[in-house]
């Protein structure tokens, strides 16, 4: 879906932030990690057309993306921002999530009925007329989920969609990431929580100081533990309890855990 | 010594139909490490700004009960004379930003100015809170091209410059990576340490289990507990109170193992890897 060959970009010409990035994407759901600085939200806008690649190319479905307008690739890929703050600026919640909709030429209709589908599925159908800007923090990250997920665009990008939620929120979340994977859709995230990204993603890119380091099957990265260190991250909580207690494979979720636990004693 | 004091705090925002916090009581003592958990909406973040006055002198509402926070009772005094005792990190640094200064720098030195602090002094505290929290590569910068996580540093460091009391942190390490929020939770351990009371609300029950003694759960505005991060996390209900305990305790739970000779379940990755090889805790 996504074809990236050399792709290098700075900000200002003495320091780079991204250099030589080769990267191929299907359809599996990809996280993306790495310390903060490590160049990934700069990534996903040169991705989306925000930014303009110094040298390489970007390739989204065999088109190049710097030979399009970002208004052009919104109908393609859309990108929900780390800040709610800089997303949202309509008055009503309805408002602020058909506004991306109709700005891809979706007629009214139809535009209202993704909204209100989307605004389900993040359950705020219940405060349509709010005024975004009074809803708590949390709720304007899942506002802004919906409003890009009301575009249905292939490619759908998150920044940090877990900051500010509770056990309930990121269970929205992970709903949301499944039902646009059941859709085909190509789900990538810039995220720190392990834990999540354990749980939900097929496939893991760490990046650091601008490159990529890992880049592989969730659980493979995870097990690439002088690696992951030289990056600054660490695997998910469980996956260091394994291996203090000696388990000889990788484990990424709780589940995998307590099954190895119960079926065999480890090593001591 | 007590140095906050809350008793029967009842607060609903103007406008909304239910009470944000419900009949709060509890106190805390001077040095504490506390935390605050609970879902969305549960109240922490009200509860946060009860405690630095916010609650209710800016947002107004209706407001029952007592807050005492370094001796003050907060009803009775000014968000200005609350913010020389305790300081609070906003849960978005975006928030937190003034936009009136062109600087990292400045934007630091905003509240020491405020307060009348001197000059020679301003520029002491700046450069050790830059250094603290690791961003005086940044120093000269405008405060809205920073990163998140940057902003986010940037919010603590004008807070600790203050010199408060008490610390009141609203999830300070949202927007930092896992490496980041272990250093800024060293930072805050280290102050708390000094004596410092540092009070903190976070959804990271993982950091919550290693660095706090004492955690407060709340559910729909109410106390549900006040204990060791042992005892409420090895809570039965928790899940129903909208929390998922750390990951050690739950992997625990499941395979029925509790620390030798109590009755909770291990909350760190040391004592859960304890308990797992079988040498008691």
């Amino acid at each position: 879906m996504i074809k990236i060959a050399n792709l290098s970009f700075s900000y200002n010409k003495e320091t780079p932030v991204l250099t030589g990035i080769k990267l191929e994407f299907d359809r599996r759901s990809t996280a993306i990690i790495g310390q903060n600085g490590a160049g990934k939200t700069t990534f996903v806008k040169l991705l989306k057309g925000l930014l303009k690649a110094d040298e390489g190319e970007i390739l989204i479905h065999d088109h190049n993306v710097n030979r399009k307008t970002a208004a052009q690739l919104a109908r393609t890929i859309g990108l929900v921002f780390q800040n709610p703050n800089d997303q949202i600026f309509k008055r009503t919640v309805l408002d602020e999530v058909m506004f991306g909709p109709l700005n891809i030429k979706m007629d009214k209709q139809t535009a209202k009925e993704k909204a209100i589908e989307a605004l389900k599925m993040v359950e705020l159908d219940g405060k349509l007329e709010m005024n975004p800007h009074d809803l708590s923090l949390s709720e304007k990250k899942l506002l802004c989920i919906a409003s890009v997920v009301a575009m249905e665009t292939d490619i759908i990008i998150f920044d940090e969609p877990t900051i500010a939620q509770d056990h309930g929120g990121k269970e929205k979340i992970r709903q949301i990431i499944q039902a646009l994977k059941d859709k085909n859709k190509l789900v990538m995230t810039i995220i720190h929580d392990m834990d999540f990204v354990a749980e939900n993603f097929e496939r893991t890119i760490v990046f650091t100081e601008g490159k990529v380091l890992l880049d592989g099957d969730t659980r493979y990265v995870f097990s690439q533990k002088e690696l992951l260190e030289t990056a600054c991250v660490e695997a998910p909580g469980i996956t260091k309890l394994a291996e203090r207690l000696g388990f000889k494979d990788t484990v990424i979720t709780v589940e995998e855990f307590i099954n190895l636990k119960q079926t065999c004693s480890p090593p001591r | 010594m007590k140095r906050i004091v809350v008793e029967g705090l009842k607060y609903k925002y103007p406008l909304a139909d239910s009470l944000a916090l419900n009949d709060v009581t509890f106190d805390i003592k001077q040095g504490e490490f506390i935390g605050i958990i609970g879902k969305n909406l549960a109240g922490k973040s009200t509860l946060c700004q009860a405690l630095v006055g916010l609650v209710p002198h800016f947002y107004k509402g209706a407001y029952g009960g007592k807050v005492f926070v370094g001796g003050l009772e907060v009803k009775n005094h000014s968000i200005a004379d609350i913010s020389l005792k305790v300081g609070m990190v906003f849960q978005n640094p975006f928030t937190q930003v003034t936009g009136s200064k062109m600087t990292v720098y400045e934007e630091i030195a905003f509240g020491l100015e405020n307060i009348g602090v001197p000059r020679s002094e301003i520029i002491e505290r700046i450069d050790s809170v830059l250094n603290l929290l690791k961003i005086e590569q940044v120093k000269d910068h405008n405060p809205f091209d920073l990163s998140g996580g940057q902003m986010q540093r940037m919010a603590i460091a004008s807070i600790i410059a203050m010199k408060p009391d008490i610390l009141v942190l609203d999830e300070p390490t949202s927007q930092l990576d896992p490496a980041g929020s272990e250093e800024v939770f060293q930072a805050i351990q280290s102050l708390s340490k000094q004596g410092i009371t540092v009070i903190l609300a976070e959804h990271k029950m993982e950091k919550i289990a290693q660095y706090c003694d004492r955690v407060l759960l709340l559910n729909n505005g109410k106390v549900v507990d006040f204990d060791t991060p042992g005892k409420v996390f090895s809570r039965e209900d928790l899940e129903e109170k909208g929390v998922t305990a750390p990951v050690y305790t739950r992997v625990c739970k499941a395979l029925g193992v509790k620390k030798a000779g109590t009755d909770e379940y291990p909350v760190t990755l040391e004592e859960a890897e304890r308990v797992l090889r079988g040498d008691g805790a």
